[in-house]
């Protein structure tokens, strides 16, 4: 399909692509076996300047928004979804400061992780709150200048391996969903550690773990945004970064759909390749077209989130929905593709000689993280009430 | 510092084919691409650039004009400046007309400190451009270099591979290296480095340009003639004797002797 991107775009597709092929192709079985940090591939995106395709120039990025990160994120993912995931969930820990920090905010940590010299992490989710991020128990009690920080976040990608972290804690426990606030956090401040890191199904180059804070003492000027706006800054963050795990999804998706072709035209059953089964082509064909629909309706949303935060404030709407669209259709996507992927290459598939059965464990991860499928689903479905009720009015 | 790259666009040989006929290369439908030598030295000039802050990295190729994209190419992995030597009066040069070529552009240029080559290019494959454009710049040189131990901007020491090893030698600036493909591992083009790239202007140098003497230059200078370029036969796989110890020994002389080694 013809998305007819700039020449720009391409450049960055072209240098994520020979990335991928020519860096992480090679070791990412080691990294998967081991279930270690790619700190080495790490740094081939930040001499590709790839880490800072979505911030803006002035920081030192390559500013090319949210369809920028899309593209890159998608190339590299076609190859590999988890040493990719360092930079898209940098990203993640970013956008906060991009949303809400201040002139001197950004300008103390845009640069660095524009530059690739940092990575950054989120830490939103708790033990005891998953998809519902209200329930959370880590508290920031203002104390003078200073927040003191208590709780445990867990699940956190890049925790412990990322020196920027953008935290949400309550300030105002009685609010509720109005006492959440955002602190930006550094590694290695006091009373700040990490905890036990996940071992998992898949993603297992990327690392999570838990961070734990311990009476740890943040300044006033690390509260990004103002005091009890932590939850719309982490709603609009999730607005911004679902289209990122739609690239991851529909990347894996991608790669996978490209082996199986390339498997089936070669495998011979019967006397014959497998891809002149009429049933193997048909599978080939759902795949491909459902790689090509989340792609229109992946990159179509990225470009609205761009066009959206070009406008002047009073004008933005909000796209909850469309990128809840683009992450729901795009994970489910990923794991249908990925699963008939392997089905196509048989015992071979389920077999670690080949790299469908990593494609397939590593897509489950984009129906989770950032929102289940059923809570983009509630996203959808709450948008479409209110435009039905505003249309009432 | 004033860094100099030379690099040639060449053939991409994994898919080049000598017309058996005229004997040349059939270079139609072949995509061009950098000298694979020439992107150890490319990336060993940015090495150099970023350990001399305020260093500039100049490419400089001879060919047809579509060898501006080889040049491009090198600015997308960190080179500053690209300079194109084209003119029809340098064409059908030999190594000899090359060189000379090549060292007149840099003249023209002005002062350097160091020169980057290849060791060879994978095409005229005679290894002999760079030494002899460290001649015609009567400056020293080092070939097949495989590491640079240590610089200070006035004196070098580099490593030389061999075939039985490798020398130290060291040598002043300014000067010209040829490196082989163990000195580095070339990085892939960043993204800005590709913008750069698109935006560069390459400077053309003509003939006249680099003032040099007509009679030195392309067919004219060229004293090299090529007489037949042919693909060697295979080599076959040579003859089996089985048998004994004593039979093979008497087979083998009598082999010998039929052939007139004995
Ligand atoms: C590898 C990995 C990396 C992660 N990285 C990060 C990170 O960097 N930062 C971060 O903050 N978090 C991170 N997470 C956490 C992730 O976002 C949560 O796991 C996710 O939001 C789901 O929360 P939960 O696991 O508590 O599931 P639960 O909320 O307990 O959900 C369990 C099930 O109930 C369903 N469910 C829950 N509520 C509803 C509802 N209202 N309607 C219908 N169904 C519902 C869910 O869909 C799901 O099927 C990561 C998780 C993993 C596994
Ligand atoms: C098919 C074919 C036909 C030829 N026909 C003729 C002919 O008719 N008459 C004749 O005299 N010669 C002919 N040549 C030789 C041709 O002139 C040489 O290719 C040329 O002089 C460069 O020598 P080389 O390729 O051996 O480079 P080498 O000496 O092996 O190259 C060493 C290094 O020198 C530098 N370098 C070499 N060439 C250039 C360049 N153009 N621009 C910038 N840097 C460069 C690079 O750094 C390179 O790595 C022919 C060669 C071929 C392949």
């Amino acid at each position: 399909m013809e998305y007819f991107l700039t020449e720009e775009e391409q450049m960055m597709i072209e240098t994520a692509r020979a990335i991928a092929i020519e860096k992480m192709k090679p070791v990412r079985e080691h990294y998967d076996e081991k279930e270690e940090f790619p700190w080495e591939i790490v740094k081939e995106f930040a001499q590709g300047d790839l880490c800072g395709v979505y911030i803006p120039e002035e920081y030192g990025g390559f500013g090319k928004g949210i369809m920028g990160l899309v593209l890159v994120v998608e190339e590299l993912c076609k190859v590999d979804g988890a040493i990719a995931l360092s930079l898209a969930a940098t990203a993640l820990g970013t956008l906060p400061i991009l949303i809400a920090g201040n002139e001197a905010q950004k300008k103390k940590y845009l640069p660095d992780i524009a530059s690739g010299k940092k990575l950054a992490a989120f830490g939103l989710t708790e033990a005891g709150a998953g998809s519902d991020a209200t329930g959370m128990a880590t508290t920031a009690i203002k104390d003078g200048d200073y927040y003191i920080l208590n709780g445990t976040k867990c699940f956190i990608t890049n925790g412990g391996d990322a020196e920027t972290y953008t935290i949400f804690a309550k300030t105002n426990p009685q609010r509720g969903a109005r006492g959440i606030s955002c602190f930006i956090l550094e590694k290695g401040m006091k009373g700040f550690d990490f905890g036990k890191k996940e071992k998992k199904m898949g993603i297992r180059a990327s690392s999570t773990r838990e961070l734990i804070f311990n009476e740890c003492k943040v300044h006033k000027d690390q509260l990004l945004g103002k005091e009890g706006h932590g939850l719309m800054i982490a709603q609009a963050t999730l607005d911004n970064s679902r289209p990122g795990v739609a690239a991851q999804a529909l990347g894996i998706a991608a790669g996978a759909l490209d082996e199986a072709v390339e498997y089936a035209r070669k495998r011979v059953q019967f006397g014959q390749p497998i891809a002149s089964f009429q049933s193997i082509q048909h599978m080939l064909a759902d795949m491909a077209t459902e790689v090509e629909a989340a792609r229109a309706l992946l990159y179509a949303t990225a470009r609205m989130i761009d066009a959206n935060l070009n406008k002047p404030p009073r004008e933005q709407k909000r796209t909850s929905k469309e990128s809840a669209m683009a992450k729901l259709f795009c994970s489910e996507t990923a794991m249908k593709v990925t699963t008939n992927a392997v089905q196509i290459f048989g015992g071979y598939g389920y077999s670690r000689e080949y790299p469908v059965e990593k494609m397939m464990r590593d897509a489950k991860i984009t129906t989770l993280y950032e929102g289940t499928s059923q809570i983009q689903k509630n996203e959808i479905a709450l948008n479409l009430i209110k435009e039905s009720a505003a249309k009432d009015k | 510092m004033n860094i100099i790259v030379c690099i040639k666009q060449v053939p991409n040989t994994t898919d080049v084919k000598i017309d058996p006929e005229t004997g040349r290369l059939k270079r139609e439908g072949v995509e061009s691409i950098v000298n694979p030598f020439d992107e150890y030295a490319i990336e060993e000039a940015v090495r150099f650039k970023e350990k001399y802050p305020g260093s500039t990295v100049t490419a400089i190729s001879m060919g047809p004009p579509q060898a501006e994209s080889a040049l491009r190419q090198a600015i997308s992995v960190g080179v500053d400046k690209g300079v194109l030597v084209c003119d029809r009066v340098l064409g059908g040069a030999d190594t000899l007309a090359t060189s000379y070529a090549l060292s007149q552009a840099i003249k023209t240029l002005g002062a350097f400190d160091i020169i980057f080559c290849g060791k060879q290019a994978t095409d005229g494959d005679t290894a002999q451009v760079g030494p002899a454009i460290a001649e015609a710049l009567n400056i020293p040189h080092v070939a097949y270099v495989r590491k640079v131990e240590s610089s200070d901007g006035k004196t070098i020491k580099v490593e030389r591979l061999m075939e039985d090893g490798y020398d130290v030698i060291e040598t002043n600036f300014p000067l010209l290296l040829t490196v082989v493909k163990e000195i580095n591992t070339p990085r892939l083009p960043s993204l800005k480095g590709k913008m750069a790239a698109k935006k560069a202007q390459i400077l053309t140098l003509t003939a006249a340009d680099m003032k040099c003497d007509e009679s030195r230059c392309g067919l004219k200078g060229s004293p090299t003639q090529v007489m037949k370029i042919f693909t060697p036969p295979q080599r076959q796989g040579g003859q089996k004797f089985t048998g004994g110890p004593e039979e093979l020994a008497k087979t083998i002389v009598g082999k010998f002797k039929e052939i007139g080694i004995i």
